[in-house]
């Protein structure tokens, strides 16, 4: 165990460079997700035939293959057209658009989740489209969909793990050099922590927006509120005046 | 190289091999994974409901904790931990359980959703505790949770290349050899990709029927 301990000690550098390739790709691959699940989500909802089939081609795509088999194709067959990319850009890209597709389901059904009758509302305050999107709409189906973006945030930190295949150095290769200089149990240990510490800060992170997003439609406590520390029973005086502000 | 040029002669040469790795082993393991995680996720959900508290407890963390870490870690910790097992033995058993930690979620959710009285009339006949889990709640539960499980089927399905981590040689690595001994990747990459999909989506356009009957017939 000491002589594990050290050995760790000495594999620190390298852990850490691996767990901020593994931080890089997520957080990269996370908002590319994100920009490509709003901007498909919102077209597979469009009236035209032509741009919602379109949508829905490349959703059922990058859904329907492998995200292992996406990877492959940004890092071995674009470059045999001519269009180089580093590894670590074709790592985010794969990322990007697997996530995304999956994301821009989430995206279009939040948005299908609105009751009709806020749709009803907003044409008879007679609101332009875009003022009833951004006022109405979306603030509501940002909350409904951020549980299951949370779960797919998750998804593409653990999916983050297959870019070694790729010659990129992430934690888990890291983890191999780790094993060779202490043991199985030792390396692995420590990295199933590392990335069960990494998904549960982003999920509370998504829970915090979750707060938030609902607070700010009237429902529920506010995010400073929630964070806040108080006594478990408020005192009566307190605890009223706050419900009557 | 030659461009945006196709050469379907490679598709043909290719396809043997990689048809082979999708029955000898991607269909092996998503069908034999499936069958673990069914039946484990059950047990997994039933531990989380009527287990004593600290077994109750115990079980959600470690299913919290398979379901939040990579399955590729967790194939590589498995297969240097159990060096005595063959590689393909290891991925059934890893993609089994984890996605068993999936399908536990969707069964607490199915046996949530049946309703309290069902429970009162179990007692009101008293049935014992097996007995109305067995005859009565578990046939209802498993109905409305039929479609997420068969959603977690194919994307196991779709994640069963991660097995390339472990040496496994299934259809994605069979068409990685093709690309390194031919120097082409184009025509063995797309071709796996249009195997998954051909493979993927009728099947999910299924599950969405059965969605839809589900519906309406509850």
């Amino acid at each position: 165990m000491i002589a594990d301990l050290s050995a760790l000690w000495a594999a620190v550098p390298q852990v850490l460079e691996g767990l901020g390739i593994t931080v890089l790709l997520t957080v990269c691959g996370a908002i590319l997700a994100f920009a490509i699940a709003v901007a498909l989500g919102l077209l597979a909802r469009s009236r035209a035939v032509l741009v919602r089939g379109l949508a829905r081609v490349v959703i059922e795509f990058f859904r329907g293959t492998s995200l292992v088999v996406q990877l492959f194709l940004f890092f071995f067959v674009l470059p045999q057209i001519g269009l180089s990319m580093p590894p670590i850009v074709a790592g985010v890209i794969a990322l990007g658009l697997n996530y995304g597709a999956y994301g821009a389901e989430v995206v279009r059904g939040s948005i299908a989740a609105v009751p009709t009758g806020q749709w009803e509302a907003s044409t008879a305050l007679s609101l332009s489209p875009v003022h009833r999107m951004r006022r109405i709409i979306i603030p509501q189906a940002w909350a409904l969909m951020i549980p299951s973006l949370n779960n797919l945030l998750i998804q593409l930190l653990k999916g983050t793990a297959i870019v070694g295949f790729i010659t990129l150095f992430d934690l888990t290769v890291a983890l191999d050099k780790l094993r060779i200089a202490t043991d199985v149990f030792f390396a692995y240990g420590v990295g199933l922590l590392l990335y069960f510490v990494l998904a549960y800060i982003l999920t509370l992170g998504m829970n915090a927006l979750e707060v938030r997003a609902k607070h700010r439609l009237g429902q529920g406590e506010s995010l400073r509120e929630a964070l806040s520390f108080r006594s478990p029973v408020p005192e009566d005086g307190v605890a009223q005046g706050r419900a009557a502000t | 190289m030659s461009g945006l040029s196709w050469n379907w002669q490679h598709v043909w040469d290719s396809l043997p091999s990689l048809l082979e790795g999708f029955f000898t082993v991607t269909l092996v393991v998503t069908v034999v994974s499936s069958i673990i995680a069914a039946v484990l996720g059950l047990v997994f959900a039933i531990l989380r409901r009527s287990a004593p508290a600290p077994i109750a407890a115990a079980v959600t963390f470690v299913v919290n904790f398979i379901r939040m870490t990579p399955i590729v870690v967790q194939l590589l910790f498995v297969y240097f931990t159990l060096v005595a097992l063959d590689p393909l033995t290891i991925g059934i058993i890893v993609f089994g359980v984890h996605y068993a930690t999936y399908m536990a979620e969707v069964y607490r959710a199915g046996i949530d959703s049946v309703p309290r009285g069902q429970w009162e009339a179990t007692t009101a006949l008293s049935m014992s505790r097996g007995r109305a889990w067995r005859a009565v709640i578990i046939p209802q539960a498993v109905r409305a949770t039929l479609p997420a499980l068969g959603n977690y089927v194919i994307s196991m399905f779709k994640d069963t290349p991660f097995l390339i981590a472990i040496t496994i040689p299934e259809m994605v690595s069979n068409a990685l050899d093709y690309g390194g001994d031919h120097f082409r990747y184009t025509e063995v990459i797309v071709l796996a990709g249009v195997i998954f999909l051909l493979a993927s989506y009728p099947t999910s356009l299924l599950i969405r029927r059965l969605e839809q009957r589900i519906a309406f017939t509850t």
